[in-house]
């Protein structure tokens, strides 16, 4: 008895032994919903794959939540390993120098190799600082794209349309005399200004769309800019446009109902429509663009969000992280979270994987994303780095819905976001030092 | 004469220690903290800091939104403290005089009390929505096109309703006891003098529930102001847009959204001063001319 009871402490022991052997680390995110489980599964089975290392997998909320949390516990020695910043963010976390360890730097210290030409062109520098240097590693890396009710545009006897022109003078028309309203989005701050900027090839801001220094310049005050504003408010009076409010899920709804014909989401968006069996055939295409400003449209900008190394850990700790981003990173997992979420694979190794795998055959519309992300850069297409981005985008969720619902025009309302955001970039670079 | 105290010095001020260091620990000192913050711009992460000045303060002043989400306080808050202090002293006169059933009826008024405010904007948004909430539908009937989140005037509107709703059972008991703490002789005596109800009500009800009138009028200006915060952040969806909301809520979102920590303690400064000036309103205006029995 007493011998058995020696063995058993000696077992337990031993047992604790090796589960202190393991590295243990936290990743804070703000994937909810079917996201999160899908983040879960990767968690599980990166601590099923091998024995030195555990990561816990925490969700914190929205995005801007999830950052605020992220700030506060850095600001009491307590951040997690890894937290997930948004597009918006970026220019918080990248600021703030000793907050996080560049991806970079963090893998290659830690023996990983790190080849930034393994990954798709659309995602490279979005989340890098000014000399290219990859500071936060792209996780769910999305792009707004057009969704359409293919069932819709048969009966209306169109086409999903190239450029606006081509919407404003043939599909919207034909689409409203189906009975349908022809389009909604969901974002407009992001669709309509950042990926508006991109695909036409429009710069953002000064200092090479902020990258290069904090006293930045938005230049969203531009002709072209104006002129898709105040064709969406014509649209919206002819009924060409419907909006819904600065909620997302509000636009989308329309769409699944089938009212809304034409709906510009994310490509993170397709996992989720997939999985509601919407009761008509729907598939995807690139972002139009307007004939009259360029003939040569351009690639995104890559959004969703990227994955920082916090500072503040031991070694062995940092190196729990490295070898995470690295199974992270593997094609086979990058693969895996495309195909369950819809968001695109951000190496080319992933995402000729998906290729070889026939995903692209069965889902025609999943690789619109990526396609659209590889689509020739140019001068702006990389990114933008705006301090106090979150605020701004509340600006112009502000303004534009003031624009919607009658309350002002296109010329003030673009003349009062430009002066707020200044106002706000310029506070920034107050807080940087 | 005798004084009854303390023989030594130091035993009270002992006693009071704990209270005194909860207070300072968790009222004063991020008081202090914020009032600082307020004349600084800050990295979020804590890196670095910039001393501002006024700075905060003339750009907040300065800003056509802040005063526009000023104004919407404004309004939101006598609005909502008028009608929710009216028709809970109107519910609370009725159910006084119901005698049949009258503990199952005032358990009915009482019940949305426990509903916390978020879920109470929560079932706001249920009722609203606009591609299915049944309210929307009623009023469409009467040719009002109601779309909550994008519309300015509706979306004020359901917040009023719903904050409105939230508030009465709290105003309704207080009512309640008030009335039933009027002596039956001053009714009784009340009756034979004047045989108008509402006469009776405006010339001794009312006057006798002025003390808890009063304590409802500020504390229903403090809900207004403050405890409303989950009621707006459900039905605007984290996303004010073009939508009203009031100065607490923009202090969240320009501070743990947005992580202007200097601007949002300007902001925060601002409602730490409306308070200061509520509670001398309380104290040095009001309290004096109502009598206590």
């Amino acid at each position: 008895m007493i011998r058995f009871s020696f063995v058993s402490t000696a077992a337990l022991i031993l047992a604790a032994n090796t589960a202190f052997a393991e590295t243990e680390i936290t990743w804070w995110h703000a994937m909810g919903g079917a996201l999160g489980e899908t983040v879960n599964q990767i968690a599980t089975d990166f601590n099923a794959s091998q024995s030195d290392y555990k990561i816990t997998p925490v969700f914190k909320g929205s995005y801007e939540e999830t950052l605020t949390a992220g700030i506060a516990a850095f600001r009491a020695g307590e951040q997690p390993n890894i937290m997930q910043v948004f597009d918006a963010g970026a220019a918080t976390v990248i600021g703030a120098k000793g907050a996080t360890i560049p991806v970079q730097d963090l893998l290659t210290e830690n023996g990983v190799n790190f080849d930034i030409n393994d990954y798709i062109s659309g995602v490279r520098y979005f989340y890098a600082d000014a000399e290219g240097k990859m500071i936060g590693m792209p996780f769910n890396s999305s792009s707004p794209i057009m969704y359409f009710n293919t069932d819709a545009l048969a009966k209306a006897g169109v086409e999903a349309p190239k450029t606006w022109e081509e919407f404003e003078t043939v599909t919207a028309p034909a689409l409203k005399e189906a009975g349908y309203i022809p389009l909604a989005q969901s974002h407009s701050p992001w669709i309509f200004v950042e990926n508006f900027v991109s695909r036409h090839n429009l710069p953002f801001a000064t200092n090479d769309n902020g990258y290069t220094g904090t006293d930045t310049k938005i230049l969203v005050n531009s002709p072209e800019l104006k002129m898709h504003w105040t064709n969406v408010k014509e649209w919206q009076d002819e009924g060409f446009y419907a909006w819904y409010g600065a909620s997302w899920d509000d636009n989308q709804a329309p769409f699944e109902e089938g009212k809304v014909a034409i709906w510009l989401g994310s490509s993170g968006s397709f996992g989720g429509l997939m999985k509601k069996d919407l009761p008509f055939e729907f598939s995807a295409t690139y972002l139009p663009y307007w004939e009259e400003i360029t003939t040569e449209p351009k690639q995104t900008f890559i959004g969703g969000a990227s994955l920082f190394a916090m500072a503040g850990h031991p070694a062995e700790e940092n190196k729990a992280t490295a070898a995470f981003f690295q199974y992270l990173t593997s094609p086979e997992v990058q693969y895996m979270w495309h195909k369950e979420t819809g968001y695109v694979p951000i190496t080319t190794a992933a995402y000729e994987l998906a290729k070889a795998d026939g995903h692209y055959d069965r889902f025609p519309a999943a690789e619109v994303g990526i396609q659209q992300l590889s689509l020739p850069a140019g001068e702006y297409t990389k990114g933008y780095r705006m301090g106090f981005y979150p605020q701004i985008r509340d600006v112009m969720n502000r303004e534009f819905g003031r624009i919607l619902s009658n309350e002002t025009d296109v010329e003030a309302a673009f003349s009062t976001i430009e002066t707020e955001s200044n106002e706000l970039l310029a506070r920034f670079a107050l807080t940087q030092n | 004469m005798k004084r009854a105290g303390f023989s030594h010095r130091w035993l009270p001020i002992l006693f009071l220690v704990p209270q005194l260091a909860i207070i300072f620990v968790f009222f004063y000192w991020p008081a202090l903290h914020a009032i600082r913050s307020s004349f600084f711009l800050q990295d979020p992460f804590g890196f670095g800091e910039n001393f501002v000045g006024l700075k905060n303060y003339t750009a907040m002043f300065k800003s056509a939104a802040y005063m526009r989400s000023a104004w919407f306080t404004v309004i939101f808050t006598v609005l909502v403290t008028v009608l929710s202090l009216s028709i809970a002293l109107l519910l609370a006169v009725k159910a006084d005089k119901v005698i049949r059933g009258a503990k199952t009826y005032r358990t009915l008024l009482m019940w949305a009390y426990a509903v916390a405010p978020p879920v109470a904007g929560v079932i706001g948004l249920v009722l609203f929505d606009q591609s299915w909430g049944p309210i929307k539908d009623f009023v469409a009937l009467f040719g009002w096109d109601f779309r909550l989140g994008v519309n300015y005037f509706d979306t004020a509107f359901a917040m009023i309703f719903v904050s409105v709703w939230k508030q009465l059972p709290v105003n309704f008991i207080f009512f309640m006891s008030g009335l039933q703490s009027i002596p039956k002789s001053v009714r009784e005596a009340a009756l034979i003098d004047n045989r108008s109800a509402s006469g009776r009500f405006w010339d001794v009800t009312f006057p006798l529930l002025a003390p808890t009138g009063f304590f409802l009028l500020i504390t229903n200006i403090t809900y207004a102001l403050f405890d409303t915060f989950g009621i707006i952040d459900t039905i605007v969806k984290g996303k004010p847009g073009n939508n009203p909301m009031t100065l607490v809520y923009k202090v969240y979102v320009d501070g743990f959204r947005g992580n202007d920590l200097g601007g949002s303690s300007a902001q925060s400064v601002v409602l730490m001063i409306l308070v200061l000036a509520l509670t001398v309103f309380q104290f040095r205006l009001v309290e004096r001319r109502i009598h206590y029995t």
